[in-house]
């Protein structure tokens, strides 16, 4: 019995820990996108992520617990550096930016020849592993679901409806804007951290605007009623791929097929629930 | 016909207001004060610059020049979210409701200045929270009993009827536990009936709850019931300030409303119910 | 040599002024950031390619071929997609939204039917005489693309400014309800502004494709980050900006690569698109787009 449950896992240990992993991404998405911005930054986050992670591990030899802290405090630097001046815009701005900062980190991880260039950085130390990764997830879910029933949870649902009102309630919105930024980005970094840390490479190409729109992908089509909602997304949209091997060219594809039918046709997701907001 | 004294500390004091919009002087140097304990009107033919007047006092839109005090505290520059911290409370128009969320959860969110859980206590020490959480409950329960929806408190926001809906946003501005409540055209779209239904909620807040209203209206028949003072604004101008006997008979007045100049003889007939 | 940078540099950015004009102007008008604008631009470079390759048209003939076609694609997906979302008055971030999807659907599309390896417009594309002036190598298609790109410009700009139908255009951008209160058919314009942006798309496509001589399904995608940079700086929905902020950023990526180094060259533009939004966000020539939270 042991031994087939090890099988299992030796086998499906990509998807096992992809599962994770991406639903860490669908809360990271979630948290701009409940309170109606757009978010398109993630994956730029993940990437500087993992990128700056593995290299405090591969390079610098640092232990992991540094690791996560640098993957972590880095995309959040970022976030805060661009989102601020576009805080009194329109979320127009935000969106161009953060797809600018994606292809722009593809750029510059392609060229940095110190963390590999071209070819990527291999030789990743094996950290953390799937326990601590669904630790990681299980945490985050509990918390997202303790702070939604909260005054924070309640001034977000309220900016997604209407900003004007939800600032004439006393919500600060450019504060809770900034803020949704800052920890999503913090979130994408550390899904990034741990995704580099189980697959011992990593490349430049993976953090692109593929990678920005499938992690967009994953909150379309679980829902945002619920931090349930991108989860769920998430591990529908890893499974899918590996259930229908055939169609893997087209996988792409069918995440934009999935994107536009969702905001055509589903605009509440698959999980259409919507969390209380009271204790 | 009684003069009200001016107080020495006012609540509201808006001096000079004007709001400028590249050629178009919507307002101009609106000067006008709002005593404590209050119900103060604003009214004026559409168009006047009524609820642009309101919008710079919220925060809404920003004033061209002028200046705003709450209890001697000047709010220019301030953020909405500021005024609402320092007291300043409002509905709107056309009722900007957050239809998705429960009735009880849109007059919690009412509270969220005077509430004072952050991320650190919700997520550790979770005693306070909780606790915050449960009188917050408590307290919004009693505004909405106060404003008669008790029985609504689980239903979904969007869904109630349209009068229903007026009462939630005045119980959701007073979770904010305001100095002054700025209700904007609170009869709209109501019938003479449930207007008439409004009239004695509002002369509660104002006698029950010892609240300060400034309110803009159209409907003379609430106008003149229920306030203590009213201001009257023309093309952005002030044209009359007194009581609501004094501003009826007012020349300026009638001729703006009715659009003729009514000789000595007439001047002693009510104005008649304007429809919006 | 300077001058040389100066002029290769103006041609450059006469691609780029191009490529920001027909997606600048779809914001101003749309209200929408279309994210497919840059598979125009491919779809543009590949109808030419195509046009060259299966009927033998050189660049007088092929250019407007790929910019039409381009253009007509760009209503079908108007009409498929963000029709439907204008009408729901959606929030833009959902028309932004679908376009990422389109955009997704349409790039992997093309790719799969045509491979991602990089193909170049056929020799006798274009005339390829080079000529001297004032000691600048200039060669022919760079003097094509410069001409092709002001013609197209004042083209836009013309009809925007001077016809009656620019003026249904203008109205329709400032307030699509007034505009039709007052008679303006906003269908047509619509659909008017979706394939006058579509061929500037794929007009641009067509000479970037002929200027660096390479063609590939995901050449829309590099130009995007571009098209961001040259709009903010411009100014959204602005066409002088976007004419100014093109051949400004080309001129600065060309002596940036030839003084430092050639990778910095992809950076510059994000570098000051960043810089635009911390020291003036709304362009050189944008309206105070800054709401009041």
């Amino acid at each position: 019995m042991l031994d087939s449950f090890s099988d299992i896992y030796w086998t499906y240990q990509n998807i096992i820990h992809g599962i994770a992993v991406n639903g860490i991404l669908g809360l990271s998405v979630y948290v701009v996108l409940s309170i109606g911005q757009l978010a398109l930054g993630q994956a730029a986050f993940m990437g500087i992520g993992a990128y700056f992670g593995a290299i405090a591990t591969t390079k610098l030899g640092l232990p992991f617990p540094i690791a996560l802290l640098v993957s972590v405090l880095t995309p959040a630097a970022v976030a805060f550096a661009i989102g601020a001046p576009t805080l009194r815009l329109t979320g127009v701005y935000l969106a161009i930016s953060m797809l600018g900062l994606g292809e722009i980190s593809r750029l510059l991880f392609l060229n940095w020849e110190y963390a590999g260039g071209a070819l990527g950085l291999s030789g990743i130390p094996e950290r953390g592993g799937v326990f601590l990764l669904y630790f990681v997830l299980i945490v985050l879910i509990l918390a997202f679901f303790f702070v939604g029933r909260s005054r924070i949870g309640r001034a977000m649902e309220a900016m997604r409806e209407d900003e004007t009102a939800a600032g004439v309630m006393g919500v600060n919105v450019p504060r809770y804007k900034l803020a949704a930024l800052v920890v999503s980005a913090m979130l994408a970094g550390l899904a990034g951290c741990l995704s580099a840390h189980v697959s011992s490479f990593i490349g430049p190409n993976e953090y692109g605007f593929e990678m920005a729109t499938t992690i967009l992908s994953f909150a379309l089509l679980g829902g945002i009623g619920t931090p349930l909602g991108p989860v769920v997304g998430a591990a529908i949209l890893t499974l899918l791929p590996e259930v229908l091997r055939f169609l893997a060219d087209y996988r792409l594809m069918i995440n934009g097929a999935i994107i536009v039918i969702a905001v055509l046709f589903m605009p509440r997701g698959l999980l259409s629930w919507r969390m209380k907001r009271t204790v | 016909m009684a003069n009200m004294t001016r107080d020495a500390h006012p609540t509201l004091e808006v001096e000079g207001l004007t709001k400028q919009f590249r050629g178009l002087v919507a307002v101009d140097e609106v000067t006008f004060q709002v005593n404590g304990n209050t119900v103060h009107g604003l009214i004026g033919p559409n168009g006047a610059g009524k609820t642009t007047v309101f919008n710079m006092i919220s925060g809404v839109l920003p004033a061209t020049a002028g200046s705003i005090r709450l209890l001697s505290e000047p709010l220019d520059e301030l953020p909405t979210w500021e005024r609402t911290k320092r007291g300043v409370a409002r509905t709107f128009q056309n009722i900007r409701m957050f239809g998705d969320m429960s009735v009880i959860e849109n007059v919690i969110t009412g509270m969220h200045s005077r509430l004072k859980s952050n991320l650190g206590s919700i997520l550790i020490r979770q005693g306070n929270f909780r606790k915050e959480e449960t009188e917050a409950e408590a307290m919004a329960r009693e505004q909405l009993a106060f404003v008669g929806l008790e029985q609504a408190a689980d239903r979904r926001a969007g869904d109630l009827s349209y009068g229903d809906q007026r009462r939630l946003e005045i119980a959701r501005a007073l979770a904010s536990q305001p100095k002054i409540v700025l209700l904007d055209e609170p009869a709209a779209g109501m019938n003479p009936a449930e207007t008439h239904a409004l009239i004695p909620l509002l002369q509660r807040l104002r006698d029950d709850r010892g609240l300060t209203l400034l309110i803009v209206e159209h409907d003379m028949h609430l106008v003149m019931s229920l306030c203590d003072r009213i201001t009257v604004i023309n093309f952005g101008k002030k044209i009359a300030e007194g009581t609501p006997g004094e501003v009826r008979e007012h020349p300026a007045v009638i001729e703006a409303y009715l659009g003729h100049k009514v000789d000595d003889k007439k001047s002693t007939a009510p104005v008649s119910k304007v429809t919006s | 040599m300077l001058q040389q940078q100066l002029v290769n540099g103006f041609v450059l950015g006469a691609t780029y002024a191009l490529f920001a004009l027909g997606f600048t102007m779809m914001f101003g008008v749309l209200g929408v950031i279309n994210l497919t604008y840059g598979v125009y631009f491919a779809l543009g470079a590949f109808a030419a390619l195509w046009a060259a390759k299966a009927i033998g048209l050189s660049v007088w003939l092929a250019l407007p071929f790929g910019a039409i076609f381009a253009g007509c694609i760009a209503i079908v997906i108007d009409t498929l997609l963000l029709t439907r979302l204008r009408r729901a008055k959606a929030p833009e971030l959902s028309s932004l939204m679908v376009t990422i999807g389109a955009t997704l659907f349409l790039y992997t599309g093309l790719s799969v039917v045509y491979g991602t390896e990089i193909r170049r417009f056929p020799l006798d594309f274009a005339p390829s005489a080079a000529f001297e002036i004032v000691g600048v190598r200039v060669v022919a298609t760079q003097a094509l693309i410069v001409v092709a790109a002001l013609l197209m410009a004042a083209g836009l700009i013309w009809i925007v400014r001077g016809t009656k139908i620019g003026l249904a255009v203008r109205a329709v951008a400032e307030n699509p309800d007034a505009a039709a209160l007052m008679g303006v058919n906003g269908g047509l314009v619509t659909h008017l502004v979706s394939f006058m942006s579509g061929a500037l798309g794929g007009a641009a496509g067509v000479l970037i494709g002929l200027n660096f001589n390479a063609i590939q399904p995901f050449m829309g995608e590099n130009m995007m980050l571009r098209g961001f940079a040259v709009i903010i700086i411009g100014g959204l929905g602005d066409l002088r900006g976007a004419l100014i902020a093109g051949f400004l950023l080309g001129i600065i990526e060309v002596l940036t690569a030839g003084y430092f180094a050639s990778a910095a060259k992809d950076l510059i533009a994000f570098a000051l698109l960043v810089l635009t939004l911390w020291v003036r966000p709304v362009g050189l020539f944008g309206r105070a787009a800054a709401k009041r939270a």
